[in-house]
């Protein structure tokens, strides 16, 4: 059992994931915000590999990513970054990340350097299931790497299922149809359906629900329909005000819980 | 049809449209290349497409509209003219295939047709499209007017600059031009924008993209579609010279549709030689290039495992060329295929080099082309050809949205 099953097995309700973007707002902020994190009550951290171009991102994931880049920020560097902290903290670690700086840096290569940094799994969206299970199933497995999956209001529940069959983590509930931080008005009612429907098909992983989860009253909602939720854009936003950076990570999960 | 159109073409085979062996395998694949590498918000979307298109454009009441609007809304066939004083500067028989003729100015309308008419028998109501020069932008504006439907087109900042006169016509046919502002604010830039407005509007939308990129099927759909151009080259050689196949094909290369669409037909045919031209900017050698194929390697750009230019990090590259509609850092799969089974040769221009040839064309033929079709141009002047050579270029748009740039050029020259 990784970091990531072991943290699952021990909490089943209001589990605090907190997302970040590697290298935002200065390269070497890694290891602060993991420990700071780790010591305000956070249960999961999820470190975004910042990409030139997120599609599936919003416009603060896109700056920060953006801004990371600029600062110099690579897998290279961030596995180096989770290697020089690995014996100082316990919190489960996912990396979230798009296929292409990944497949450049060579796959299994990164598998293998993502358990030696003490990663417990990964999230790759643009991985579709198929090649997933042809390709990458098997390094994740022997990596002991947690494979996460996202879901949206718009997967059918056969698919829902295919995930599930192939998750090893938590499925990842994607809120509404939206990129990251869209912070778009939704028909709750559906959203509740949407909850409720993917809750129907008692599924052997936990679930936490991610994107437009800002503050308190939504992590608090999200938590109502699932296990944990999944808080990205909004920490971002905070990591950009001016301020002592460990404060303002223990105000930010403070709020929150 | 009615009686008239078939009186109009009567020596013509019927366009049968699609065909060949060069599709995609069952995974959406060509060769290595291809796939679909999109996150479950895009899946829902990109399955619903992939489970009903080979149904409907396979369809007799499909093909009908699609052969009716073509031609007589786009005005096809496209006319393969013998460029005579071309010929005698190259020492070739040099044939343009004149896709700057067809309705809105370039081959964008034929993939736009064909997508807009999949989208209504899709049922979808809002249609979103990518554009680079704003050719496509303006033939993707174009059938929405003529199939009242609404329509965003998201278009780079800095494009949108230098290809004013396509964002004032895709307003006036009642199109929201949205500026892309992330990157280098060019046509990749303007394609993130568009996959994530698709991410924001599962529903209602289609994304009715513009070359043989994106994830599958996307770059079989217009590969199809555009494969009336070289569908046409076969019986209008035959009618002129007697012989269905030409020595040469020659086109320029951003996403690759032009291309695809003028060597679809040929592609089993091992005796064309298959040349794309790829906009090499300044220079291969320099950071100032579009080149994908000299420059790049494997990897993942808007969905499809393809040939594209990447930092040792594997974060893509800001291309650039004077041409919009070639400044682009990836290629579609099928050409990354044809590249690595050596089946297409791929070569590159220079501004300096499309420019000469865009001033050289105007000049003795009459016929101001796009920036991108002058990259295909340019390459007459690095290919030695033999005297009975065969030679078609396609001419894939016209140059009045290039008018500036020519212009300053001249001057700056002078």
């Amino acid at each position: 059992m990784n970091r990531l099953q072991q943290k699952l097995n021990d909490k089943k309700e209001n589990l605090l994931t907190i997302y970040f973007t590697a290298g935002y707002p200065e390269l070497n902020d890694t290891g602060t915000i993991v420990k700071e994190l780790e010591a305000a009550g956070t249960d999961i951290i999820e470190i975004g590999m910042p990409f030139s171009d997120p599609v599936a991102d919003g416009p603060t994931i896109q700056a920060s990513s953006l801004k990371a880049l600029h600062n110099g920020m690579s897998i290279k560097v961030l596995l180096e970054q989770l290697k020089a902290i690995k014996s100082e903290v316990n919190i489960p670690i996912l990396l979230m990340g798009y296929i292409n700086p990944i497949w450049k840096y060579g796959v299994e290569k990164f598998m293998a350097d993502c358990e030696a940094a003490g990663v417990s799994g990964l999230i790759l969206p643009d991985i579709p299931l198929d090649e997933f299970k042809t390709d990458y199933e098997v390094l994740y497995k022997k990596h002991h790497l947690s494979s996460v999956f996202l879901v949206t209001p718009q997967t059918s529940d056969e698919r829902i299922c295919a995930y599930d069959e192939a998750c090893t983590g938590f499925i990842y509930m994607v809120s509404s149809a939206s990129t990251t931080g869209a912070n778009k008005t939704v028909d709750t009612e559906k959203q509740v359906a949407y909850y409720n429907r993917v809750k129907s098909l008692n599924l052997k992983n936990p679930t936490q629900i991610g994107f437009n989860i800002k503050d308190k009253a939504s992590f608090e909602r999200a938590c109502r329909y699932a296990n944990g939720g999944i808080i990205g854009s909004a920490f971002i936003k905070k990591l950009s005000e001016e301020g002592d950076l460990k404060v303002k990570v223990r105000e930010f999960v403070a709020g929150i819980q | 049809m009615n009686e008239n159109n078939n009186n109009a073409q009567p020596q013509h085979p019927p366009f049968r449209g699609m065909g060949g062996n060069w599709g995609v395998d069952s995974n959406g694949y060509y060769g290595e290349f291809g796939g679909a590498f999109i996150p479950e918000m895009l899946q829902p979307n990109v399955d619903a497409l992939k489970a009903c298109y080979k149904e409907i454009i396979n369809s007799y009441e499909f093909k009908q509209e699609f052969i009716d609007l073509l031609k007589n809304y786009v005005g096809r066939p496209s006319p393969l003219y013998f460029a005579k004083r071309l010929s005698e500067r190259y020492g070739a028989k040099i044939y343009l295939k004149r896709e700057d003729l067809n309705h809105t100015g370039s081959h964008k309308v034929n993939n736009t047709i064909g997508q807009i008419l999949l989208a209504k028998k899709m049922g979808k109501s809002r249609i979103i499209a990518e554009t680079g020069a704003g050719q496509h932008g303006v033939a993707t504006a174009t059938v929405c007017a003529l199939m009242n439907l609404e329509c965003v087109v998201y278009m780079g900042a800095t494009d949108i600059e230098r290809q004013m006169p396509n964002v004032k016509r895709m307003e006036m046919l009642g199109a929201k031009v949205v500026p892309a502002e992330s990157g280098n604010k060019t046509l990749k830039d303007a394609t993130n924008e568009a996959l994530r407005d698709w991410i924001n509007n599962p529903e209602d939308t289609y994304y009715l993209i513009g070359s043989v990129v994106g994830p599958h099927p996307y770059p079989e759909i217009v590969a199809k579609f555009q494969s009336v151009v070289s569908e046409e080259i076969g019986w209008q050689l035959d009618e002129q010279i007697g012989r269905t196949a030409p020595d040469y094909i020659i086109a320029c290369v951003g996403g690759g549709s032009n291309a695809a669409g003028v060597f679809y037909h040929y592609l089993d045919d091992t005796n064309v030689k298959l040349i794309g031209v790829e906009a090499s900017g300044m220079g291969i050698h320099t950071n100032e290039t579009a080149a994908s194929m000299a420059c790049g390697d494997v990897g993942f750009i808007h969905g499809s495992k393809t040939l594209l230019m990447q930092d040792d990090d594997g974060q893509i590259t800001e291309p650039y060329s004077i041409s919009a509609g070639l400044d682009y850092p990836g290629i579609g799969p099928l050409h990354s295929h044809l590249f690595k089974t050596g089946r297409a040769t791929y070569i590159d221009a220079t501004d300096r080099e499309a420019l000469d040839a865009a001033y050289l064309l105007t000049k003795i033929e009459g016929i101001i082309p796009a920036l991108e079709s002058a990259h295909a141009l340019a390459a007459l002047e690095k290919i030695q050809f033999k005297p009975n050579d065969v030679v078609v270029v396609n001419i894939s748009g016209r140059g009045d949205k290039d008018m500036d740039t020519y212009i300053n050029e001249l001057e700056k020259s002078q």
